[in-house]
């Protein structure tokens, strides 16, 4: 950031802040500026930016980071079905919670670096997966998910009325905007935190880390600790998107824990820029965004948008588009993925990057050129 | 004068391999210790027996009285012994600043240390001392610049800058003037004899006799993984046996 204002930390917040909040506003033209959608944006965007403190400052790439997305979920389930209907007990524990099964995980993979890291994690959270469907089933109850019942005894909220209770924030109900705001909140935190964790020694150490680690022992590190102090608040931000994925709707199954689940944290990461501040959550945005247009796509829909071509072509086009849209559109991610990491291997923020930096040229070139008439005109 | 550093009896071999035999040396405080050989005579496995790198099979190191082998690199680095690499090790992904800040805040921090919400912009001694290393190295114009993208004889003395900043008790320099122009091996040997001025015990390995000539107190010469001989540069210099087996007869 070229801009001296920018690197004034508050003015950046005060910046991101306005954007967060106004998103309902400046997101609606794209068809994206109702509370479910907002709130999968703020969900995703906390736990890509999580996962960015690991993958983008260490260059230790977690396979398993649903993990601690599904344990976030379950204990926020189980608070709202034992203490209370208030999202704030759920979403503190979930993310205290997820801390203490990340320090546990993290200290055994971390044993290990590059694939074999990848591949431990991997198989700690398929692990866990299958767990949940079998041993577990009386915490996670099984293939059916963790819901809410009559029966829960709720010890903070007295009787319940009529019907299963919902969610809220000291009675203020959670569903529509205010579960979308209250997500927002939070990852208005979550960026701050890791804007000052990569403005920090700490975050510089981790860089460090990345690029040259057995330097690192040398120089008079022990690199353990930092490796498992960033899994661990990784793990906690994966917990905390957990939590608030129950929050509006409080259920929780395993296939939350499922490797594809895991394997989305790292494209939304690469896709927007891993290492960078912002990449995360345009990449937790874009993929969120594609999902909601492309996979609510069906044939019928694909007829009426190219209904303009002569019907035999129509219906060759409408059978190969059919192939990206709705259940398919995983194909569509894949395609926008290939053509990102091929041709922009530093994801979206290198693009804006590059494209910012292409307009600055033309700028400087015209002013030149100005100034080289007005000099020959003299 | 005290001994800072105090290898004894120290074998090394790999497979079949005797890379070192029977290895004793003492290094006085405030000297700079020339170490030369010929090529495969084992100087850069010695100082990996150090620094931990690798674990002698036989013998001690012993830094300021306490025994070093088993103890991890890091711990190493801060009892104050403190290695520059033959190929430069650095961090290329980062600046040249941060290469230089990364030591320091070694040096300050100790082993481990959270502190994610301190800013690294308000580190302004740290700062300006990496600073001043590296004007010290020539290299200050660069500090802004991708530490990767550097020539390899500015990596060396960013590297060189790196083990500086951490003021270490002992540096260990492994050819430092490898891979540079006339014009920076003359800029490094007036750095490396400003800081002997200063006090700091050096263990130097060089292939460039100009050099050696220019800063050893002692110099120890190794062939075969065997110290053949050790004394003043004039000793060596007149030694026969090092002529036969390190300069080939050659006039120094
Ligand atoms: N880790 C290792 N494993 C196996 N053999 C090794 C290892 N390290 C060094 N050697 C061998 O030990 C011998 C001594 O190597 P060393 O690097 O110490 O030599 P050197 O004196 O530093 O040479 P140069 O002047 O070329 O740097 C060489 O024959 C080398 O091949
Ligand atoms: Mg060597």
């Amino acid at each position: 950031m070229s801009m001296p204002l920018l690197r004034n930390d508050w003015v950046v917040m005060a910046l991101f802040t306005a954007v967060v909040l106004s998103a309902p506003i400046w997101l609606s033209p794209i068809g994206a500026g109702y509370p479910d959608l907002l709130q999968k944006f703020a969900i995703f965007g906390i736990f890509a930016i999580g996962f960015n403190l690991l993958f983008g400052l260490t260059g230790y790439l977690s396979f398993g980071h649903a993990v601690f997305l599904g344990i976030g979920s379950y204990t926020a389930v189980w608070s709202f079905k034992l203490l209370t209907m208030n999202v704030i007990p759920a979403v503190v524990f979930a993310t205290l919670l997820a801390g203490v099964f990340a320090v546990v995980i993290g200290f055994l993979s971390l044993r290990r670096s590059g694939i074999y890291f990848s591949i431990l994690t991997l198989a700690f959270a398929q692990m866990s997966y299958n767990l949940a469907y079998s041993v577990l089933t009386p915490i996670t109850n099984g293939e059916t998910g963790l819901q809410l019942t009559m029966n829960d005894p709720r010890v903070f909220d007295g009787p319940s009325g009529e019907g299963l209770p919902s969610t809220t924030l000291f009675g203020m109900d959670m569903s529509g905007y205010p579960g979308f705001y209250f997500c927002a909140v939070l990852l208005i935190i979550a960026f701050f935190i890791s804007l000052r964790i990569f403005n920090s020694p700490f975050g510089l150490k981790l860089r460090a880390i990345k690029s040259n680690q057995t330097r690192m022992k040398y120089t008079g590190f022990n690199t353990k600790p930092y490796l498992l102090t960033v899994f661990v608040i990784s793990g906690m931000y994966a917990g905390l998107a957990g939590s608030l994925m129950a929050i509006t709707d409080p259920l929780a199954g395993a296939e939350r824990m499922q490797w594809t689940a895991s394997g989305e944290v790292v494209l939304m990461t690469i896709l927007g820029g891993a290492g960078t501040l912002l990449g995360p959550l345009f990449g937790a945005g874009i993929i969120k965004y594609f999902e909601n247009i492309f996979s609510a796509l069906n044939s019928q829909t694909l007829h009426e948008i190219f209904a303009f071509l002569p019907d035999w072509l129509e219906n060759i086009i409408v059978v190969i588009a059919g192939e990206f849209v709705g259940e398919g559109w995983h194909l569509t991610l894949g395609l926008l993925f290939m053509i990102v990491v091929i041709f922009l291997p530093g994801g979206v923020v290198e693009g804006i990057r590059r494209a910012s930096a292409y307009i600055r040229k033309l700028f400087n070139r015209s002013e030149t050129d100005e100034i080289a008439l007005s000099a020959e005109k003299e | 004068m005290s001994i800072v550093l105090s290898i004894k009896n120290v074998d090394k071999t790999f497979g079949g391999l005797h890379a070192l035999g029977d290895i004793n040396l003492d290094i006085e405080e405030g000297k700079t210790h020339a170490i030369i050989g010929p090529n495969g005579a084992g100087k850069s496995t010695l100082l990996n027996c150090c620094i931990g790198r690798l674990i002698p099979d036989n013998g001690t190191v012993e830094f300021e009285g306490k025994n070093m082998i088993g103890m991890q690199p890091h711990e190493i680095n801060h009892a104050g012994m403190v290695r520059v690499f033959q190929t430069p090790e650095i961090f290329p992904d980062l600046t040249v600043l941060q290469n230089v800040l990364i030591p320091a805040l070694a040096k300050r921090d100790g082993i481990f240390k959270f502190n994610p919400f301190k800013s690294l912009s308000a580190e302004t001694a740290l700062e300006a001392d990496a600073v001043h290393v590296l004007e010290d190295m020539g290299l200050g114009e660069h500090i802004f610049k991708h530490a990767g993208s550097m020539s390899r004889g500015d990596k060396r003395r960013l590297e060189l800058a790196m083990g500086l900043v951490q003021h270490p008790r002992l540096l260990l320099l492994d050819e430092p003037t490898a891979g540079m122009a006339r014009h920076d091996t003359n800029r490094t040997i007036d750095l490396l004899k400003r800081i002997k001025e200063r006090g700091m015990t050096k263990i130097i390995i060089e292939h460039d006799m100009h050099v050696v000539f220019s800063l050893a107190d002692k110099i120890s010469v190794l062939a075969q993984g065997r110290i053949i001989a050790s004394g003043t540069p004039d000793e060596i210099r007149g030694d026969p046996k090092v002529q036969e087996a390190y300069l080939g007869g050659a006039e120094l």
